[in-house]
């Protein structure tokens, strides 16, 4: 049984942090969506798996909050705005998917090195969650620095609150107060960065956030 | 020990009788969901001997290299297709070589005939070749990466002690060796030239690889090439199955009767993955040539991944 807890818990996120590297391989949106959709799925597997391990009831209602907003409202509103911005069918021009793989697994090695070292007493899967946590962070953070496009950034930044749910689930009595709140504060995050995005492409007629650049001072 | 060696060259010829009937059915699956009627299953075969028939046209500007390497390709295929465990391990000769030994035969088999096609001077061969090393420089680091992982999880690059642990309990589930049967399913696809990285049907100078660099060549050369390439299929077909699907297969000291029922189960096996690969083909369209990268530093990517996991758990329980 503790063999198979540890197997599952490691398949799980290390599932968790394999969707973020799709996310980051990913060029069209549509695609770049339902991924986002099917690693909000592997995060309330992976949480409901830890409420079953752990015999923590209230992991499961985050794990069926993480399910129902992330899985399902946040990728329709995504999926509703890119069709009222008429950017369904773009392609996105990634600069150098490469070079950001790379990038993406020294994140995850470094992630690896530090949680190994700080979390030294921790309890297996909780360092083993932390571990990952941290990559999942890591690599949302990277999406929205290599992205151009807004809407990738939007992804790449509610990817990085996945990280969040799965160290929360991972470290033991975190109170759901806490993970109902991150949860509907992302909700609220969704509507400010939807009514931004439509400002954004009402301005400057696309969401390529190269075109942000010309606002910078012009001093130097 | 006499029955050993009689294993032995049964694996031998084995790999390369079965290697034509697995393209049969592979060209046959498409051919069927494609509403064609589609050759026999058994025409490779008939290929193969038409061609060794055939008088050999060399060009006036061939060099040595152009004559001995269709012989080369060959043998370092065969050689590294019957050190794989097909449907028994530790035959007589599973400890000559282990993986990384077959990876550097295929290697050797893949530098030959890039020269090769770079030999003629014509602007095909030299063509073929630029981009068969293109892909081979990230498909070969793909292959070498996923045989560390296996060997993280096995403690072993022995394919037959590989093989006998995959079977054993121990193995549990694990999420690098998922990453890692994609990865090498990724390359499998690429080293062989099929349809998302390169269609092996046709002789379209956009899409060509493989079929570029042996424009040149006829006759028992041609015929021997085609062979090779054959070989080489059912080689990472049979990879995947050892590695991943072991089941079956007679594993270490097995009696007579587990090692014919494991043959059996092999061939059932491989022509499983032919139809499935055929299956695949059909259903999907071919990549642009620079796409191409992409998709084997995908599988790199995957092997890293994998390996890098898999330090975690380790270094964890």
């Amino acid at each position: 049984m503790r063999g198979l807890a540890f197997d599952v818990a490691h398949l799980l996120a290390g599932g968790l942090v394999l969707m973020s590297f799709l996310l980051l391989y990913q060029t069209r949106l549509y695609a770049l969506l339902n991924t986002f959709a099917l690693q909000a799925v592997v995060l309330s597997l992976s949480v409901a798996w830890q409420a079953y391990v752990q015999g923590a009831d209230h992991l499961y209602v985050t794990a069926v909050i993480a399910f129902a907003f992330k899985a399902i409202v946040i990728p329709i509103a995504l999926h509703r705005i890119i069709i009222e911005l008429g950017i369904d069918r773009d392609v996105e021009n990634v600069v150098g998917v490469g070079p950001t793989m790379l990038a993406g697994l020294a994140l995850v090695a470094l992630s690896e090195v530090v949680m190994l070292r700080i979390a030294g007493g921790a309890d297996v899967l909780a360092r083993e969650d932390l571990a990952f946590a941290l990559s999942v962070v890591l690599l949302g953070l990277l999406m929205m620095v290599v992205r151009r496009n807004a809407v990738s950034m939007v992804v790449g930044f509610m990817s990085l609150e996945n990280g969040l749910i799965l160290a929360g689930a991972g470290a033991k009595g975190m109170p759901l107060v806490v993970e109902v709140s991150v949860a509907f504060s992302v909700l609220v995050a969704l509507v400010v960065i939807g009514v931004f995005l439509f400002r954004i492409s009402e301005r400057f007629e696309s969401i390529d956030a190269e075109a942000l650049d010309s606002f910078r001072e012009r001093g130097r | 020990m006499i029955l050993d060696l009689v294993f032995q060259l049964l694996q031998v010829m084995l790999v390369i009788l079965i290697a034509p009937l697995l393209t049969g059915v592979v060209r046959a699956t498409k051919a069927r969901l494609t509403r064609r009627r589609g050759p026999p299953l058994l025409q490779p075969y008939r290929d193969i001997l038409r061609l060794a028939r055939k008088e050999a046209i060399v060009a006036d500007s061939a060099s040595w290299l152009f004559h001995h390497t269709p012989y080369i390709v060959f043998a370092s295929t065969w050689v590294a297709a019957s050190l794989i465990p097909t449907f028994a391990t530790d035959l007589l000769f599973s400890w000559a070589a282990d993986l990384i030994a077959i990876i550097a035969l295929l290697g050797a088999g893949r530098f030959f005939l890039s020269l090769a096609g770079l030999d003629v001077g014509t602007s095909f061969g030299g063509l073929g070749s630029s981009r068969e090393s293109l892909f081979g420089a990230l498909a070969e680091p793909a292959m070498i990466v996923i045989v560390f992982t296996l060997a993280l999880v096995a403690g072993s690059t022995q394919l037959s002690t590989v093989a006998a642990y995959m079977t054993s309990d121990a193995v549990g589930l694990r999420v690098s060796l998922g990453m890692a049967l994609v990865a090498l399913i990724i390359v499998a696809i690429a080293e062989n030239g099929r349809i998302p990285v390169d269609n092996p049907s046709t002789h379209l100078e956009l899409t060509m690889v493989h079929e570029a660099m042996i424009l040149e060549y006829s006759g028992r050369h041609l015929a021997v090439i085609e062979l090779a390439a054959m070989m080489k299929l059912s080689l990472y077909v049979s990879l995947i199955i050892c590695v991943f699907f072991p089941w079956g297969a007679a594993i270490a000291d097995a009696s007579v009767a587990d090692r014919v029922f494991g043959a059996i189960v092999y061939v059932v096996k491989l022509l499983t993955a032919g139809v499935a690969l055929g299956a695949f083909e059909t259903s999907i369209a071919k990549m642009r040539v620079f796409r191409v990268p992409d998709f084997v530093g995908g599988a790199l990517m995957l092997g890293f991944l994998g390996a890098l996991l898999l330090f975690v758990s380790r270094t964890l329980k």
